[in-house]
């Protein structure tokens, strides 16, 4: 509130000047809850920035998940739906469903959320081609539930349920969940990108805005390496540099599956269902 | 609407398919479920007809996907519904507080078969308990429906509709595999074509109202408490306005009432007939709401009544609440089988011989 | 002249601006905002060239940036 008074008084003393940045107005005007340097608040920005940007505010429905983001539908000024822990996918499945096509259905999740409880669910969603955007936040950790191990904990990484490191031979290695659903037929868009520093937020604002772009053409997934300066115990600067050094060479950064990147995976089978010389009447019209 | 179905309006149906066309006609355009004998040809025949007038089918991962699947669209603002079957049904639990938590309007079906564990898929009542004592986590009732011909179940499935809108609250309808299974004639009300308008759904904000949000969350214990008390005037309201209940043979205050629901409610009403043409005074109350219990109408009947008797298809679940009902004025017997063994009527017509004896 | 605006309330001191600034002309400031945290301050506004990078950064979105127009 205060902000915009200042903005307002700013605008009539200063009628020269140019908006280079502002606070997008699909956020709403509460505070996060987020700690100090938390990329949660970035990434909810890019994809607010994007909505707006699209002009797609009012065709917009957002489905936030359990975990430090489980607030989200605070933060969005869109209709929102909070979902129990892992099933976003399946209660943005049934909006979509019944919705007109004309609407944007997301869905918002972290690790523990998607690549945990959550896996069925997301893995049913891209294999359906349900005609979404997930927007996946990996930082490696559960943060609201104060720092355990996540299917994303990198190997020998301490964590208060690993506390001597993650032992792949105990827990197994991070799970890379956009190669996992790359091998899917179904989805349009796969992509990671990396909260790190300004140039890669800028690459990944450009990812959300493809994602959402393709939309209406099937599903579409973002995943975005973030950053818990609180669950890894360091500053959220020095947090940024450890992503890169340590999340980014195993979770590779770019477009795994986008319109000019289809991968072999993404070719549709199409049998014609018959056995030898006998027509069988499965596929057909009984 | 109604032209909409290649059907007539009396036909001779399955109960779950009955169940189904009745959904449809209720003004259900979305099904969202996973497989479970005895209750397959609801997801089947949604799978059908639904296409062919512009509805949602989707087969679900799960059932803990399908209860979710329920949730967003019946957020979204329409009348949506799942079936399954007492252990897909268990998978629901979590899904369920939510939608009562978020007030999100639904109808789930249980086809009850018999447990615990995998158990049978023989009829079943077992699953009373789970029905009726807040199904989830959390403070929580919903209404629970339980009709025991095929024509009962389809008006039944239209008022649970109905009643989820009223109270922006999930509805439960319970059969079992005879339900389910058996063909009988139905006749089917008109399609509706004017549905409850929700203006809290989440259908995309227009600039013209404020953002909808349809969540359960709530970190402060007196914003929760407040939304729980909420929830409480409903269920309260649900216990005053909505119990309902058939009085079989109970006009001339017989000593000796039976107390059954579904399917062994038919078995324990051709009982009554058997036993009174042998002479013996008997009649049978017959809860329809299993929740809210119809408390006061056992409390009227035991005024004269001498004795109840409460049949189920279980080991005991609703003879619990016959005896809350009661409060001690009244002595109340149970007889049942279960596993999905249906007993024969002279084996409830003997039950009663023999207390009676 | 160009501006940064940082709204005082909400910002929570994670020092991201200021890092990001490479002209370094953020810093944390010296009272306290209701939050608990020293909200970070412009030091020297007519060394911005408006690039807010400082604003792609901020998790809170509590950084708006103008340019001059002369």
């Amino acid at each position: 509130m205060s902000e915009q008074t200042q903005a307002q008084i700013q605008t009539q003393t200063q009628t020269q000047e140019k908006v280079v940045f502002e606070r997008t107005r699909v956020l709403t005007p509460k505070h996060t809850h987020y700690c100090p340097g938390c990329t949660h608040g970035i990434a909810h920005r890019l994809v607010a920035e994007v909505i707006d940007e699209l002009g797609i505010q009012e065709k917009t429905i957002g489905v936030c998940p359990v975990g430090c983001s489980v607030l989200a539908y605070d933060y969005f000024d869109l209709d929102m739906q909070e979902a129990a822990h892992g099933r976003a996918p399946a209660v943005a499945t049934g909006i979509r469903r019944v919705l007109p096509p004309d609407r944007y259905v997301f869905t918002y999740q972290g690790d523990g959320d998607l690549a945990s409880i959550g896996m069925a669910e997301i893995v049913h969603a891209a294999n359906r081609g349900e005609k979404l955007t997930v927007v996946f936040i990996n930082n490696g950790i559960y943060g609201m539930t104060g720092g355990q191990m996540a299917p994303t904990t990198l190997p020998g990484m301490k964590t208060t349920t690993s506390p001597y490191g993650r032992k792949p031979e105990e827990c197994g290695h991070p799970i890379r969940v956009s190669e996992l659903l790359n091998t899917l037929v179904a989805p349009r868009f796969i992509a990671r990108g990396a909260l790190s520093s300004v140039k890669e937020i800028v690459r990944a604002k450009r990812l959300i805005r493809q994602a959402f772009e393709l939309q209406h053409t099937g599903f579409t997934f973002v995943e975005l390496l973030s950053t818990c300066p609180t669950g890894w115990g360091l500053p959220p600067d020095k947090a940024m540099r450890w992503l890169e050094h340590n999340m980014m060479p195993f979770f590779k950064t770019g477009v795994l599956r986008g319109p000019d990147a289809m991968p072999e995976a993404a070719m549709p089978y199409a049998p014609d269902l018959t056995v030898g010389d006998a027509k069988s009447t499965n596929g057909k019209e009984a | 609407m109604s032209s909409q179905s290649p059907h007539p309006q009396r036909l001779l149906m399955k109960g779950t398919e009955a169940i189904a066309e009745a959904a449809i006609r209720a003004g259900c355009r979305s099904f969202f479920g996973y497989p479970i004998t005895p209750q397959n040809e609801i997801p089947e025949y949604m799978s059908k007809r639904l296409p062919q007038i512009g509805g949602a089918f989707v087969q679900a991962e799960s059932e803990v996907a399908a209860v979710n699947m329920i949730y967003g669209a019946g957020g979204a603002g329409v009348r949506v519904m799942t079936s399954s079957s007492s252990p897909g049904v268990a998978l629901m639990a979590e899904g369920f507080s939510y939608l009562v938590g978020a007030e999100v309007p639904v109808v789930i079906v249980n086809v009850m078969r018999g447990g615990p564990g995998l158990g049978g898929i023989g009829p079943s009542q077992s699953d009373y308990f789970m029905m009726t004592r807040g199904f989830g986590h959390g403070d929580q009732r919903a209404i629970v429906l339980a009709p025991s011909t095929l024509q009962e179940a389809v008006d039944l499935m239209g008022l649970a509709f109905d009643l989820a809108d009223k109270y922006r609250n999930p509805t439960l309808l319970v059969g079992d595999g005879l339900i389910g299974q058996m063909m009988e004639p139905v006749t089917f009300p008109e399609a509706r074509t004017e549905l409850p308008e929700k203006s809290w759904a989440t259908t995309g904000k227009p600039a013209s109202r404020e953002r909808n949000v349809i969540n359960s969350l709530d970190l402060s214990p007196e914003g929760l408490e407040r939304h729980v008390a909420k929830l409480f005037d409903k269920y309260a309201r649900m216990e005053r306005e909505e119990p309902r209940f058939e009085r079989f043979q109970l006009d001339d205050n017989p000593p000796v009432c039976l107390c059954a629901y579904g399917t062994m409610a038919r078995i324990a009403k051709s009982a009554v007939q058997q036993l009174r043409a042998e002479g013996i005074r008997v009649g049978l109350l017959r809860p329809i709401t299993l929740w809210p219990f119809p408390t006061s109408a056992f409390l009227e009947q035991a005024e004269t009544t001498e004795r109840f008797i409460c049949v189920e298809l279980s080991c005991g679940q609703m003879v619990e609440d016959v005896r809350r009902a009661l409060a001690g004025r009244r002595p109340v017997d149970f007889w049942g089988r279960t596993g999905g063994v249906v007993p024969s009527v002279e084996e409830i017509a003997d039950e009663v011989r023999r207390l009676c004896g | 002249m160009n501006r940064v605006a940082i709204d005082q309330d909400r910002c929570k001191a994670c020092r991201l601006c200021i890092g990001a600034c490479r002209f370094e002309l953020l810093a944390l400031g010296k009272d306290l905002n209701a939050k608990g945290y020293h909200p970070v301050e412009v030091l020297d506004a007519s060394k911005c060239v408006a690039c807010a990078q400082c604003a792609t950064l901020c998790p809170e979105g509590a950084i708006a940036v103008y340019r001059g127009v002369k």
